[in-house]
């Protein structure tokens, strides 16, 4: 019983608890269960027990029980963002959209390793180790999201939540065959989540399917009265239907489809463009002039937010504190101690890009750059409803591969930084095999189109029809 | 150019001052904690103003209304977007590492208050405090120092002018001004003692008839308007003597001991710090609608300079009668309110005891909680005009009102305090100017002053009831 109940979708599984098959108490027990068999090192926390307050089995979310990426407070529970500056810590309250989506009937099952505060593509820069691609343990899952990605794919969970700042959410799901989605900037409340770049920061689902996206993604969104910047959605997130993309227009941007990408992931990319036609979609070329300089003028905002994001991380209040005596030695023996090497550089990046005499050619011009990206999607969004692009321009790479190489490490974010500079939602889906492991397929379109992207990836979804169970460890 | 004539030049005070008013919101500026009086440390504090991680700010609406007020009393020019900045620097007292401020584009702009233009207002975060454990509470000395966050996040506006204040006593002048402007808008205690008012001003000094500036001093949080006196005046001093020794002086930020006179520099290796100033992405920028535009303008009370020209031009006072009424709010309310119930009394005259006699006798206190009623008040006074009393014996007609109450002319009936009558106070004349015959015969040679001699031995016999003028004329009919 457990088992079977262990292949549904999150949504199929919901239909059970409604239907009265299987209560919340047993769905809650069974993914426990399957969360303690983690030989990934997916999770840093797992629930001891039913959650405080069993949801209603009529509830929304159907009582399925969520993984939570570790930089989002969850109240009383450890959330360290995968530092070890904030080992142990316990917040005093909950992550806004952590708690929407337990309202709505889906209890925290754990806690799901990432790149220290979110900065990696590998999740080699956890403080607690890395996660493991539950498709080749000897490769990574991506990131920083990548424990909750690794968990969905590996079925040790039935859904996810993660966040994407330049491709952390998408970029993981492409390299462990699920479906990630990172929504317009400001649809999800940012309250309660660890900060890495203020600007670029948003939280979205990862999950088997485009249902269970549009699901989670439904109860997630909201303008909340704590984030200043959040909006919520125009209209309600709607469960995709559609079989057909008929009268869908694809453009496809040569600067993010060309030179990088590897043979296997284009065949993939090309095979899925076609499936669009045969779908009743039209694929036409589109220019995104700009995106070139995407990467550079994104290791120039993110670094110098975060720089500023992680000051408060000084020993005085709360997390690690090493040094003493004086405050100079305390901000320093605890920063050195508590902040891994990637955290490290990115800080001094940014420090450097806002320092005095150096505003205007680094942070300032970055900021001009990422006008023109979002100039150029706008206008590319005149002529097609959609952007498709490949995820990554690889398949997920081997462990330790490109620790020793940090711009290689950078540069494997290409298609996915241009978005979150623009503020636009993209959704990676599976597309296919390469190499016996998931090839991601991206499609992004303008500010608030979530139901387009979502009606569109479930088309394409069912057409491919892709078989992720060999994920599943 | 010899020695000498750098010893003897002239130099002139360059003075701009920087304000920091805590607001009187009931909430912090970023988040929902009330603002703290004195409570136990750490108990007005939430995650927000603890800069726990995840936590973001949400612009305090009530401040930036005060913020408005604020800019429009002082004449400048809203911005229809507002930007808030972090500034960066680690510091015990900063849980977040970074301040919320303004930096390029402040809430208001380009203003001016009495003489002094106004450069900007713009809108920030306090600091929490740092109580140093040690014997003598200073960071030197101290064993530990611990944290209270109570105050941390409480608004702050900072009004920055123009260099335009050219000495110590006119930079305390204004800041008087600001404080009675600030008070009557009731958007801040604006006590120095207590911090909700402080006040740095930067300092240069130049060769009269230069134009450009030289270097400038800053000198820190003056709380009182005699300590930024004093301060202001003991820089200027200090930088004139370094540069008649021929010495230059050395940007820096000084802090003056109010107790020994002494100018100490502060954080002298901080003074390179790059604050690293960038649009704070947590927030979006304020732009206020037409009706907040609309809100803070109705919310405007009569401000002390618009009250002192008004108050001149209506009731015919000299400027500076008018701005020592209309500066001191209380005052120039009893000034109007004895106006109004005047009886026949000249404005001109009222403002004059109120002024000077009544001020004298009650110092700084409240002329309303005193038991002088304005109608008393402006009975006496028309008393005076129609020569009922004497000026000299209405004074304690006054004595008598500020210590008893009372109705002035009861007070003249029951102690025999009236004028005297034509008659008597002939004889009395005549009797001084015999007894008197010294001066007498100075003042026809044409010593005038001389005549004080008889005005006294005949204050002397009537008590002060006679009339200064009428006891002359009277003399000089009899010359």
């Amino acid at each position: 019983m457990s088992a079977e109940l262990l292949k549904l979708t999150a949504a199929g599984a919901a239909e059970r608890v409604r239907a009265g098959e299987v209560s919340c108490g047993e769905l809650f027990e069974a993914w426990r269960e399957r969360a303690g068999a983690d030989e990934l090192n997916a999770y840093l926390w797992r629930a001891d027990g039913p959650p405080a307050e069993q949801p209603a089995a009529d509830s929304p979310l159907g009582a399925v029980p969520l993984a939570v990426k570790d930089l989002f407070c969850t109240e009383g529970v450890p959330s360290a963002a995968g530092s070890r500056i904030l080992e142990g810590y316990r917040p005093p309250y909950t992550a806004t959209a952590v708690q929407r989506l337990a309202s709505a009937g889906a209890p925290l099952l754990g806690k799901t390793n990432m790149d220290e505060f979110a900065m990696g593509s590998s999740n080699e820069n956890s403080g607690y180790g890395p996660v493991k691609n539950p498709w080749d343990p000897s490769r990574v899952p991506g990131g920083s999201s990548g424990g909750s990605a690794a968990a969905v794919a590996a079925g040790l969970a039935p859904w996810a939540i993660g966040t994407d700042t330049g491709g952390s959410i998408r970029q993981p799901a492409a390299l462990c065959g699920v479906v990630g989605l990172k929504p317009t900037y400001g649809a999800v409340s940012r309250c309660g989540m660890i900060a890495f770049a203020s600007s670029l920061d948003q939280a979205g689902p990862l999950t088997r399917d485009v249902t269970d996206a549009a699901l989670l993604l439904r109860h997630m969104v909201g303008a909340d009265p704590c984030d200043s910047t959040s909006t919520g959605l125009p209209e309600e997130v709607r469960l995709p239907s559609a079989e057909s993309l008929e009268g869908l227009r694809f453009g496809v941007p040569p600067e993010l489809t060309g030179a990088g990408i590897e043979p296997g992931v284009r065949e993939v990319f090309e095979a899925t463009l076609a499936r669009i036609e045969e779908l009743g979609g039209s694929v036409q070329e589109v220019a995104l002039p700009h995106s070139d300089q995407a990467i550079s003028a994104y290791y120039l905002i993110a670094p110098a937010e975060a720089s500023a994001n992680l000051a408060r991380f000084d020993g005085v209040r709360y997390g690690v504190r090493k040094g003493g005596g004086d405050l100079r030695s305390l901000y320093e023996e605890t920063r050195e101690a508590g902040f891994g090497p990637e955290v490290k550089r990115r800080i001094m990046l940014g420090t450097y890009a806002l320092s005095s005499g150096y505003y205007d050619a680094y942070y300032g011009r970055a900021q001009q750059v990422r006008t023109k990206i979002a100039d150029d999607f706008r206008a590319a969004f005149e002529t097609v409803d959609l952007i498709a692009t490949p995820t990554t321009p690889t398949v997920a790479f081997a462990l330790g591969e490109k620790t020793d190489d940090p711009l290689a490490m950078y540069l494997n974010d290409f298609c996915t930084v241009p978005m979150p500079l623009a503020g636009i939602p993209a959704i990676s889906i599976p597309g296919g095999l390469s190499e016996g492991l998931p090839v991601g397929f991206q499609l992004a379109g303008p500010a608030f189109s979530e139901n387009r992207i979502l009606d569109a990836a479930h088309a394409l979804e069912l057409s491919i029809g892709f078989d992720g169970s060999a994920g599943r460890v | 150019m010899s020695e000498g004539a750098v010893a003897e030049r002239t130099y002139e005070p360059v003075i701009g001052l920087e304000i920091h008013v805590q607001l009187s919101t009931r909430t912090k500026m970023f988040c929902g904690c009330a603002l703290s009086f004195g409570e136990e440390p750490n108990t007005r504090t939430c995650p927000v103003c603890l800069g726990l991680p995840g936590t973001l700010p949400v612009v305090n609406a009530e401040a930036i209304h005060y913020g408005l007020m604020i800019g429009m009393a002082l004449g400048c020019e809203p911005a229809p977007r507002s930007i808030f900045h972090r500034k960066n620097y680690f510091y015990p007292d900063l849980p977040k590492g970074y301040q919320v401020s303004q930096y390029d584009i402040p809430l208001a702009r380009d203003g001016r208050l009495g003489d002094i233009r106004i450069h900007r207002v713009h809108l920030e975060e306090d600091a929490a405090k740092l109580v140093h454990a040690g014997a003598t509470g200073r960071i030197h000395s101290a064993e530990a120092s611990v944290v209270d966050f109570n105050r941390g996040g409480t608004p702050l506006v900072e009004i920055v002018t123009e260099p335009d204040v050219r000495s110590a006593s006119q930079a305390a002048e204004w800041l008087r001004l600001l404080r009675v402007t600030l008070r009557q808008l009731g958007v801040s205690d604006v006590n120095m003692e207590e911090g909700s008012l402080r006040c740095d001003a930067n300092v240069s000094i130049r060769p009269a008839a230069q134009t450009t500036l030289g270097v400038k001093t800053e000198l820190k949080n003056m709380n009182s308007f005699r300590f930024l006196e004093r301060g202001v005046e003991a820089e200027i001093v200090r930088q004139e003597e370094l540069l008649r020794a021929g010495e230059p002086v050395v940007q820096e930020t000084l802090h003056y001991d109010p107790r020994t006179g002494a100018l100490t520099s502060l954080r002298s290796k901080e003074e390179a710090h790059d604050y690293r100033y960038f649009p704070e992405p947590d927030l979006v920028p304020v732009a206020p609608t037409e009706e907040m535009l609309e809100r803070a303008r109705a919310a405007l009370p009569e401000l002390p300079a618009e009250r002192a020209e008004r108050m001149a031009s209506e009731h015919g006072l000299a400027p500076d009668m008018a701005r020592l009424l209309a500066y001191r709010t209380e005052l120039g309310d009893f000034f109007e309110a004895t106006v109004a119930s005047a009886g026949g009394a000249e404005p001109r005259a009222i403002a004059n005891w109120v002024t000077g006699e009544l001020t004298a006798r009650l110092g700084e206190s409240d002329p309303w909680e005193s038991k002088v009623e304005p109608q008393a008040l402006a009975r006496l006074v028309a008393m005076v005009g129609e020569g009922a009393v004497a000026g000299s014996a209405a004074k304690d007609v006054l004595a008598v009102m500020v210590t008893d109450g009372g109705d002035p002319a009861a007070i003249v009936d029951e102690r025999g305090l009236g004028t005297t009558d034509e008659g008597e106070l002939a004889a009395i004349v005549e009797r001084a100017m015999a007894d008197q015959a010294a001066a007498v015969d100075k003042v026809r040679a044409g010593n005038d002053k001389a005549i004080g001699a008889i005005m006294g031995h005949v204050m002397r016999e009537t008590k002060g009831r006679a009339d200064g003028a009428e006891v002359q004329r009277l003399i000089r009919e009899r010359l």
